[in-house]
């Protein structure tokens, strides 16, 4: 007898539903066991987290300022995803839209009439991130480079280009020492829409409805979704293929730009110490669960960020380490990773019996090529 | 200036041990055809789990091994999910470094004696020491290869040998095809699955001791993000070695050395800014890639696996 | 070889090998004697390979049995066939790119030392490659390797494995006339020393070259065996395609008007930089159906990427109504009314994980009405697909249903129907008809003769005789890359194609053979 994966005649919708859901109840469970063994009670932890993330006006803006950030690196790495372009280089394009949106509120302000200062700040760190996720792109489409290691690489570039930014040249010289620069002025803040949750929240829907017309409404995208499913198809069906590959590139590394900006003109109002927190990392976990579609990755985001605020918050009422929130994350990964097969196969049981180990579909293949 | 050289050679080697190994572990992993992004998490949560278990036992010794074992679980656990479930080995890896991370955050402020509120972070616990060879560690800058600790002079057997075992036996003649060319593997009667989990594990085995490394030798104890990115850096390694052991080891050195001047060079006082040193690995990496491209491209010769990071499936002809 | 001291080596007896709605093998008996080359000739589809596969343990055989040595065996596995003395080289060779020649050989062997002792395996692999004229560098690494020398290497991992029965598969459709020739002293030299042979061909040449005996399979079954110097070609090729023609389709008298294609001395190399079409013309009129036959590998693929522009030819010019267009891109051949139905039709004509619906417009939606303004125009895709969908008798579920859900025909029928929409020109079709039901393939085939009444130039290439005898109104025959005559489809007989996609040239043929 042995176990073996059958292909699905069709794609299974309920799996689709299932294994996040499924996963997501996994992950508490583990994470009870965990918690359970570290001699903490698990339900008044998770009902504390849960208050933390959701309970209070404040706790609620709070879990948004984490997932602004979230949704639109989350979108930009869908962008890529989708393409088959497995852009891991969101955080270095966050990083490089904070730097570039420092830059112009900080140094072209002089240049730059008050009411535009903010739209250029905004539009710096865009054009900023898509460049940082252009290097790669070009490298990919016309040289063939592996994008997972060169994103990879250009994060920390870019992390300690800004590391060496408020050190150093931009530190701010009545900081008394401290690693960053000096305040934006008023003109380059990003209005706050509730509490510190901050314009960007409306960035991300925006972004998130034009991303989800620009895959189902567009010529453009058509051609993109192609290329991402079967590039031999594309070719054949005469769409430029690298060329299309640098500019989906270009927006995913805009939208992370645009992350970035919008982190530092609506939140920290300068470019600091513990700016880059890993939420690149993250959109990458973000998008897969949300399967690339542009308006679960709003959901998703804002659950990434509940567990993020919950864990801040338990540590502060329960004295539990803030860390069981990334725990948590983690752990709701593995299922889902191991369930992602279940919706194009399924499992079958075969009383073994000399059968062939090739399908028969493969053999009439074999056969008709032969 | 002999001292400053000697005092230079010594830090590079002791910074460069843990990545060593953690780098010798991924060449393996990776040769089989399995990409492995989780080494920042394995480092982390196998540097702390091994400090602990030091702590507690006395013994460093039962620190290294806790350390390999949980290397090697989460290993286990990403060729469960790359191999068996065929997931996207990106996504997995990075779960696998965000569990990590995350986990051991929260260990190092639960297994802490209740007198310092749990947090581990401040103990002191057992380390590994250094043996200075009498006589060797003597000689003007040379002398410094001969007084360090024991994982560090392991290494200077284990990198020949790891280099033995995959160009010159048929284990690792076999793994390589794996990680090449599993049709063929598999047409040649290797076991492609069991091979990449073999390997994986081994690789997470190896990962775990440089983690371990770091809490039990290089900077004793436990601190948030003690690893420094370290985990990050294995992965460039990898590929500035071109897969291969020997190359690793020179690399290791070249990027724990960055470290040892840096530090020196702070010291003296110099303005040489310490996050353009710090880049240099990972630029040197991604021209490192571009020019391993090129070459490919013109003659196929060198380079990563070719199935690296692909699920193999026999029914995929 | 010496007849009087026959031994049998091989014996297989009655194989029996059914898939789902197919007979693969239909009692298939085989013997193979000892220092015999014998070749297995037969049409796509004829089931050489499922024979073969069976003999290697890759299927298992539903009715009959093996015998080797007399001895009854079981093979579940290539590893057991191995054991038994029986290997086979695949077309796609099984060698690690990255390693040695010598690497290569002892990979995967059970009895192989932790350290293998290279040297000794370096000077076993130099004493068998001088005992059997296969000629490699067993230091080399596959990579640096030619075609031709890494089969070798194929042959001689088998040797040295101690295979005493060599399957080969289509050996010299990768070769060079000069390697094949090397081939075929390899094989002599192979036999006298007492191993056997089997290969699987349907080129006549090779057949006659190669062999001391010939098995021809049609259809699942033996239907011929001969000695090879008491046939000929000619009875051949009878055998192999020699069947009643299964149905012919009503077709209008051919009206050919202008020009539509032309190609002068196209030359194109394949992606090994070998040649794959040489110095190659042809011409295709309007309201005619050109079919191009011959065997699969001998440039089919590339001349119709030559045609379609994704492949820019190395010489020579492609004229489309009178404008060189040689240098254009596929877009540009796709916007001046050239279609193309691949022969990979989930690998390249349609996009399996996306609908129906825009599987359908995947031509059309650049323009208008699918697309305004560069915006899609959701309803007017349904409104375009169920047209076609209805059109062409497309069963699907819905038009949202994701292609790759569909059987091949329906699949087939909707790039037929993508491509004859969006086509005012010139259709080429590359083996429209391959892997489909009777039915179906009789709807390809009208759909492909009613553009023709429209009066689109059609440039038919497929490897059904059937298929180009029914429809085109001239068939060319290709062999190697080059053409080896072009002849009225009427006044032409299998044997005569048959030859002809054997490489044999027209004008080698005595006259009445064309007339």
């Amino acid at each position: 007898m042995r176990v073996v994966f059958e292909k699905r005649q069709s794609i299974s919708r309920q799996a689709m539903v299932l294994v996040p859901v499924l996963s997501f109840f996994a992950a508490l469970l583990l994470g009870a066991i965990l918690l359970l063994s570290s001699g903490a009670n698990p339900i008044t932890t998770y009902v504390a987290m849960l208050r933390g993330a959701f309970g209070s006006t404040y706790s609620f803006s709070e879990t948004l300022v984490k997932a602004i950030p979230l949704m639109l690196t989350g979108l930009g790495v869908a962008v890529a995803f989708k393409m088959r372009f497995w852009n891991i280089g969101a955080e270095g394009q966050f990083v490089w839209g904070g730097i570039a949106g420092t830059f112009v509120a900080l140094f072209l302000s002089q240049y730059i009439p008050d009411p535009l200062l903010l739209p250029a700040v905004i539009l710096g760190g865009t054009i900023a991130g898509a460049i940082w996720a252009g290097i790669p792109a070009v490298l990919k489409a016309y040289i063939g480079v592996d994008e997972t290691l060169t994103s990879l690489m250009l994060n920390y570039v870019a992390i300690l280009y800004a590391q060496y930014l408020f050190y150093g040249p931009w530190r701010d010289p009545e900081g008394y020492g401290f690693p960053g620069t000096a305040l934006f002025p008023e003109a380059a803040w990003l209005p706050r829409l509730l509490n510190r949750a901050h314009l960007g929240l409306v960035f991300a829907f925006i972004a998130a409805l034009v991303l989800w017309f620009i895959f189902n409404r567009t010529r453009w995208g058509f051609e993109l979704k192609i290329i991402g499913e079967n590039k031999t198809a594309a070719e054949y069906l005469g769409i430029k293929i690298a060329r299309n590959i640098v500019l989906a590139l270009l927006l995913s590394g805009a939208l992370s730009g645009l992350a970035g900006a919008s982190e530092v003109a609506g939140l920290s109002r300068r470019l600091q110490t513990g700016f880059s927190m890993g939420y690149g990392y993250t959109a990458i976990i973000v998008a897969w669960m949300a399967q690339l579609k542009s308006i679960p990755v709003l959901f998703v985001a804002v659950l990434m960020a509940a567990l993020l605020v919950g864990g801040d918050q338990v540590q502060l009422t329960m004295g539990l380490p803030s860390s069981v929130g990334l725990v948590l994350q983690g752990l709701i990964l593995f299922p889902m990773l191991a369930g992602s097969l279940f919706t194009e196969y399924r499992l079958r049981i075969i009383r073994q019996k000399n059968e062939p180990s090739i399908s028969p579909d493969q053999e009439i293949e074999s056969e008709l090529q032969s | 200036m002999i001292a400053l050289l000697t005092s230079i050679l010594a830090i590079t080697l002791r910074a460069g041990t843990s990545l060593v190994y953690a780098t010798m572990g991924e060449i393996y992993t990776e040769n089989s055809g399995v990409l492995n992004l989780g080494i920042e998490g394995m480092m982390l949560l196998s540097a702390v789990s091994g400090f602990a278990a030091a702590y507690y036992s006395g013994f460093v010794w039962v620190g290294f091994l806790i350390a390999m074992l949980v290397g090697g679980i989460l290993a286990a656990i990403h060729a469960f999910l790359s191999v068996t479930m065929r997931a996207n080995q990106v996504v997995s890896g990075l779960s696998i470094t965000l569990f990590g991370t995350g986990m051991a955050s929260f260990l190092g402020q639960r297994l802490g004696p209740e007198s310092n509120n749990y947090y581990l972070a401040g103990m002191v616990g057992p380390r590994l020491q250094t043996i200075s060879i009498p006589g060797l560690s003597q000689i003007p800058v040379i002398g410094a290869l001969f007084n360090q600790d024991i994982l560090t002079y392991i290494i200077y057997l284990l990198v020949p040998l790891a280099w033995f075992y995959l160009y010159k036996t048929r284990n690792g003649l076999n793994l390589r095809a794996v990680g090449e060319d599993p049709q063929t593997a598999d047409a040649m009667g290797i076991n492609v699955t069991r091979t990449r989990y073999i390997y994986t594990i081994i690789g997470g085995l190896l990962v775990g001791l440089g983690g371990a490394h770091l809490s039990l030798s290089y900077t004793p104890g436990w601190s948030e993000n003690i690893t420094g990115g370290r985990g990050w850096i294995v992965i460039a390694l990898v590929i500035f070695a071109m897969w291969n052991p020997g190359r690793a080891f020179l690399g290791a050195l070249i990027f724990g050395g960055i470290n040892a001047v840096q530090f020196r060079l702070q010291a003296s006082g110099t303005n040489i800014p310490a996050s353009f040193l710090n880049m240099m690995p990972y630029i040197m990496t991604v021209l490192v890639l571009v020019l391993i491209t090129w070459w490919e491209a013109l003659s196929k010769r060198i380079g990563a696996p070719a199935a690296l990071s692909t699920p193999y499936m026999r029914e995929d002809k | 070889m010496d007849n009087q001291q026959l031994q049998v080596v091989l014996e297989m007896r009655g194989i029996t090998k059914r898939f789902p709605g197919v007979l693969a093998n239909d009692k298939v008996d085989l013997t193979l004697n000892a220092g015999e080359v014998l070749a297995l000739l037969g049409e796509n589809g004829a089931g050489k390979s499922t024979l073969m596969n069976v003999l290697i343990g890759l299927y298992r055989q539903d009715e009959g049995e093996i015998y080797l040595g007399g001895k009854r065996v079981e093979i579940h596995s290539p590893s057991d066939a191995a054991d038994l003395g029986i290997g086979m080289v695949h077309q796609n060779f099984k060698l690690v790119r990255t390693m040695t020649v010598a690497e290569n050989i002892i990979l995967g062997l059970k009895d192989l030392p932790f350290i293998p002792k290279i040297q000794e395996v370096t000077k076993r692999i130099k004493a068998l490659s001088d005992q059997y004229h296969l000629k490699v560098d067993p230091s080399a690494y596959i990579w640096q390797l030619s075609v031709g020398e890494q089969q070798r290497v194929e042959i001689l991992k088998l040797i040295y494995r101690g295979a005493s029965i060599l399957i080969l598969d289509e050996p010299t459709a990768v070769l060079t006339p000069q390697e094949a020739q090397e081939l075929e002293h390899v094989l002599e030299i192979l036999t006298s020393e007492g191993k056997s042979a089997i290969f699987i061909t349907h080129k006549m040449e090779e057949v006659m070259a190669f062999s001391d005996r010939v098995l021809v399979l049609q259809q699942g079954k033996l239907i011929a065996s001969r000695n090879t110097d008491e046939t000929s070609p000619q009875e051949l090729a009878r055998l192999m395609v020699g069947r009643e023609v299964l149905f012919r389709l009503d077709k209008e008298p051919c009206q050919p008007g202008d020009t539509v294609l032309e190609l002068k001395d196209i030359c194109a190399m394949d992606n090994r930089g070998l040649p794959a079409l040489n110095d190659l013309s042809l011409e295709i009129k309007s309201g005619e159906i050109l079919g191009i036959a011959g065997v699969a590998g001998n440039g089919q693929n590339h001349l119709a990427e030559v045609v379609t522009g994704l492949k820019k030819p190395s010489k020579g010019q492609v004229i489309l109504n009178g404008k060189d267009v040689t240098q254009n891109s596929p877009l540009q051949m796709i916007q001046s009314g050239v279609s193309y139905i691949p022969a990979d039709r989930i690998g390249m004509g349609a996009v399996g994980n996306m609908a129906v619906s825009e599987n359908l417009s995947m031509k059309g939606y650049r323009k208008e009405p699918i697309t305004r303004n560069g915006i899609l125009q959701p309803k007017q895709i349904t409104k375009f697909a169920k047209n076609l969908i209805e059109l062409f008798r497309i069963a699907t579920p819905t038009p949202a249903t994701r292609i790759k859900f569909l059987s091949g025909g329906n699949i087939q029928k909707a790039i037929l129907a993508r491509e004859i929409d969006s086509c005012s020109g010139l259709m080429v079709a590359v083996y429209p008809s391959r892997g489909l039901d009777v039915g179906a393939t009789e709807s390809v085939r009208k759909m492909l003769l009613d553009q023709r009444q429209r009066g689109l130039a059609v440039l038919l290439i497929s490897e059904d005789l059937d298929e180009l005898l029914s429809i085109s109104d001239r068939i060319a025959v290709l062999f190697d890359g080059r053409i080896m005559g072009v002849v009225p489809s009427e006044h032409v007989d299998s044997e005569t194609l048959g030859l002809m996609m054997g490489g044999v040239p027209i004008s080698a043929l005595p006259d009445e053979a064309v007339s």
